[in-house]
């Protein structure tokens, strides 16, 4: 045990010393520390909100060329619900991450400006601007999340509903194929449609999932990591333990064949996979799995002619014929044009024209963002996702139970597999998918999902600082 | 669990690494070739919004950009639009450019890379930004006589200077008012284009540098004589059989002086008194005996077949190797020999500058907004087709031609003028191509000049050298 808290340091002597002065000092103690941690939220949260603050006045100024009022005050307003949730974890979980708020606040802030930019381009405005709806489905995702905040005080109650977990992960991913609420946008069967509001339950499902895989790993691990033959100098799984990887694989293929999502089959089955190798220790479940799912890629590609177009767009994307193709390349060569147009330093807030990629707000917001603030900004983007990932990461470094670890780890390995696939996407790494970035595409389902898993993030990390480290579980 | 961890952080360090190398890849290594995508509707779109710089010549703007009050921000404005169109080109919105509007329009529109540290510039210090400005070398008077000169006729008229390259005037008629092209209106734009496209005097080709490229008959001899001279196998008062008529090698096919009957009226002729009166049978007989590669490898050290850029692309000019009886053919230009005005005009400015081929150029300065230079004047040697001897002997038979040959509609009083006529036929039947190209003064070469007259009934003397004349009086001050 290596750092031990100042309030273990404290307790162990507190006994040679009168009750009413441990009791004092305690607190003290108890107050100080963590104030330390929310003082450095706080100002963080200052700074990112600054930054937004400056970002929405700058797209106004350069697209508009005056600032104007009513969408920096409704920022504000989410401005007042960030705050509101610090000063929530002050009470709540005051030994939370203090990072975590203020880099989702900055991402979230940061996807509004682009996307009220956007609609500026489009002459949108009130409720027919993507802006105002992501503002308002902002100020709900966070309120959510201070409601799971404020419900879930200890994350191993979750642990108790791992196997319902798994029930509504699967039906938030069946939910789309149901006749009647089920909605194709864009080729893709991944909405559910009731009345004129519109979800993509996949994106919740990741949660569930994340919760029903930490804990079953964590009981199951031992029978799915002692046991099983060696070959070629790995120990392979037991026929009779393939059963949950398999019904995993069918999930993700399901998803795939019919629901034309490759980028949430690969999101959750990745996830699994991460998990499985994390909780037994054992490369040879992540090769398994890998082969199983490139084997259903590839017989996919071959059947499915969407998954086919997706391959061509990518590997042969300035292809005169595959960039004229109905769904072919054009939204893909287009957003790479908008990375070349902003070389280096960007065309500046509101000065490109990223409208003229298809889905600029949404899909390819990252293209926009990468236009108007060119390398430097989308370094910065992404040393902000990465800082996001390693303090999940942290949570599975230094975490005391096995559950808590697990689903720290998979939750933030979740946001990293999501960027890699949409920014590896859209800069032709691997085969464009349909996968929203993290808290700075358009779209509520996307959004209320993240700030679920911040609210996760931040009661795990909370409960890392405040157990007592000298237990050993 | 803590070293699997460890590895999927390492997975997930190298997932995030992968993007940054893309990212990087995109917008370091790639830029360029993205942005000058045709596809890239955002290159054409920053090229309007942003202030384009001027073309000038002597100091004044030919083509600049006005403040407009449409969502362009600036209107491409041409002076004198018929006079430069084929130096200029023309700028439309979305229609492609031509010309030096063109070659040159990272230059002009301020996204060539040597103008990186301006654009810096003007994001640190908020000003809008400016294209460079391109100072071109055409003199406004020769290029006023060339146009005035060559009046109605369809045809091309190019001058250089032959000790630097530099192109004095280059002349293209039937021509066309870039105006109408400039416009922001779209269909404007087409229905302008559509008519230009559809005239029968062909208004958009430069013939000066491109089209169909044409025969260049007997200006060709200068290339044959060149070979004949510069190869060391033949003197100038070498003779050859001077029959009135000559059955191609290998055929039945007669060819005939252009005059008719023999060439000057002896039993045999010298390659010099060939060139001066301009006979073909003669010529044919010295193409034979040097062979098609010889003259290819001279034709190419001249400029046929090679690369260039003034900077528009010029179309490389043509030799074809063929048999006997083409090689006879294309000595005096006739077969394959297909050439560009600007090529014929580089043979003579060759001969001009003692064999020595400057590349010729349009550009005379590139300038950014605060007038730092970009690009200066690149004088350039382009080859050495023949030798300082050769090019004095070529000179002398040349002042001939003029004086007391088949050019003498080019003599200047006073002034020693080179020059060398041709009549190339396009087939049966077919109006002639009337050519005249030559240099002057022959002592001191200011100009080396190519004139070509299409639909011609009569020759290159009558027609071509009265043109080029205007044009060398214009440079030397007549």
């Amino acid at each position: 045990m290596t750092s031990p808290d100042a309030v273990t340091q404290i307790v162990r002597p507190a006994t040679d010393t009168g009750a009413l002065s441990t009791f004092t000092s305690t607190i003290r103690l108890r107050l100080r520390v963590p104030a330390k941690l929310r003082n450095l939220e706080l100002v963080l949260l200052a700074f990112a909100l600054a930054i937004v603050g400056a970002s929405i006045a700058l797209v106004e100024l350069g697209a508009l060329g005056s600032v104007q009022g009513p969408v920096l005050a409704l920022g504000a307003g989410l401005g007042v619900i960030t705050l509101i949730i610090h000063v929530a974890l002050r009470f709540a979980a005051p030994q939370a991450d203090p990072f975590l708020l203020p880099i989702s606040t900055m991402l979230n802030g940061l996807g509004i400006a682009e996307i009220y930019r956007l609609d500026i381009s489009k002459n949108l405005s009130g409720w027919g601007a993507a802006g105002v709806r992501q503002i308002a489905w902002t100020a709900m995702a966070m309120l959510l999340a201070l409601a799971v905040l404020l419900l879930i005080r200890n994350h191993r109650v979750l642990q108790r509903y791992s196997y319902i977990a798994m029930f509504v992960g699967i039906v938030l991913l069946l939910l789309p194929m149901l006749p009647g609420i089920g909605q194709n946008i864009n080729g893709a069967q991944l909405w559910i449609h009731v009345g004129s509001f519109s979800f993509q339950p996949g994106e919740l499902a990741k949660i569930a999932l994340a919760v029903f895989f930490a804990g079953y790993l964590v009981t199951a691990r031992d029978s799915l990591s002692l046991v099983g033959r060696k070959f070629l100098g790995m120990r392979f799984p037991r026929v009779r333990d393939l059963g949950p990887i398999l019904v995993i694989w069918l999930a993700a293929m399901v998803v795939l064949v019919f629901q034309h999502d490759l980028g949430m089959a690969l999101l959750f089955f990745g996830l699994f996979l991460v998990m499985i190798y994390v909780a037994t220790g054992r490369l040879s479940w992540v090769i398994l799995g890998l082969a199983l799912f490139i084997g259903g890629v590839l017989v996919a590609s071959r059947l499915l002619g969407y998954v086919q177009a997706r391959f061509e767009s990518w590997l042969d994307a300035f292809n005169p014929k595959v960039y004229d193709a109905v769904g072919g390349s054009y939204q893909i060569v287009q957003g790479i044009f908008g990375f070349a147009h902003g070389g280096l330093i960007g065309t500046g807030w509101g000065r490109g024209s990223p409208g003229i990629v298809p889905l600029a707000e949404s899909d390819y917001i990252i293209a926009s963002l990468g236009e108007e603030l060119g390398l430097a900004g989308l370094f910065a983007i992404l040393a902000l996702y990465l800082l996001f990932v390693s303090r999940g990461f942290r949570i599975g470094f230094v975490g005391q139970d096995d559950f808590g670890r697990l689903l720290g780890v998979g939750l933030s390995f979740v946001i990293a597999l999501q960027v890699f696939i949409v920014l590896g996407g859209v800069t032709r790494v691997i085969p464009l998918t349909g996968l929203t970035t993290p808290f700075l595409a358009a779209g509520g389902s996307s959004l209320v999902a993240n700030w679920i898993i911040v609210a996760l993030l931040l009661r795990l990390s909370d409960s890392v600082r405040t157990q007592p480290q000298l237990v050993v579980e | 669990m803590d070293r699997q961890l460890k590895r999927v952080t390492v997975a997930v360090l190298l997932m995030f690494l992968a993007v940054f190398t893309s990212t990087t890849i995109i917008t370091v290594f790639q830029v360029d070739a993205l942005n000058g995508d045709s596809r890239n509707t955002r290159t054409l779109n920053d090229s309007y919004s942003a202030e384009r710089g001027p073309i000038l010549v002597n100091g004044q703007a030919i083509a600049e950009s006005k403040p407009a009050a449409d969502k362009y921000k600036f209107q491409r404005v041409y002076a004198n639009p018929q006079l430069y169109s084929s130096v200029t080109g023309y700028f439309t919105l979305n229609q492609g450019n031509t010309g030096v509007e063109g070659a040159l329009n990272s230059y002009l529109s301020g996204t060539a890379n040597d103008q990186f540290l301006t654009k810096v510039n003007s994001i640190l210090t908020g000003q809008k930004p400016k294209g460079g400005s391109v100072s071109l070398t055409i003199d406004p008077k020769v290029q006023q006589a060339a146009w005035d000169a060559l009046g109605n006729n369809s045809g091309a008229v190019v001058a250089l200077n032959p000790r630097t390259g530099a192109i004095l005037a280059m002349v293209s008629k039937a021509t066309y008012d870039p105006n109408l092209l400039a416009s922001h209106n779209s269909n404007d734009v087409i229905s302008a284009y559509k008519k230009l496209l559809a005239d029968p005097t062909k208004p958009l080709i430069n013939r000066a540098i491109s089209g169909d490229l044409y025969y260049p008959g007997s200006v060709f001899k200068l290339v044959t004589t060149s070979a004949a001279l510069d190869s060391g196998k033949y003197k100038p008062e070498d003779t050859f059989p001077n029959p009135s008529s000559l059955t191609l090698t290998g055929t039945s096919t007669p060819i005939n002086n252009a005059e008719g009957g023999s060439c000057g009226g002896q039993a045999t002729v010298s390659i010099a008194d060939a060139l001066r009166l301009s006979c073909n049978i003669p010529m044919a007989q010295l193409g034979a005996a040097l062979g098609g590669d010889v003259l290819k490898k001279y034709a190419s050290a001249y400029g046929y077949g090679q690369k260039l850029s003034i900077p528009m692309r010029v179309t490389p000019s043509i030799y074809t190797v063929g048999d006997t009886a083409q090689v006879q053919l294309s000595a005096f230009g006739q077969f394959e020999d297909r050439v560009t005005p600007l090529q014929v005009a580089m043979t003579s400015a060759a001969i001009a500058n003692g064999g020595s081929l400057m590349q010729p150029t349009l550009v005379k300065e590139i300038t950014a907004p605060d007038l730092t230079v970009i690009q200066p004047f690149q004088q350039k040697v382009f080859s050495q087709p023949i030798t300082p001897a050769t090019s004095a002997t070529l000179t002398q038979l040349m002042i001939n031609n003029v004086n007391s040959g088949a050019a003498s509609n080019a003599r200047i009083s006073g002034v020693d003028v080179a020059g060398k006529t041709g009549t190339a036929q396009n087939g049966d039947g077919k109006p002639y191509t009337l050519w005249f190209t030559g240099f002057a003064p022959a002592n001191d070469p200011q100009v080396a000049v190519a004139v070509v007259v299409e639909n011609g009934t009569s020759f290159g003397n009558a027609v071509a050298a009265p043109i080029a004349k205007k044009v060398i009086e214009a440079v030397l001050g007549k």
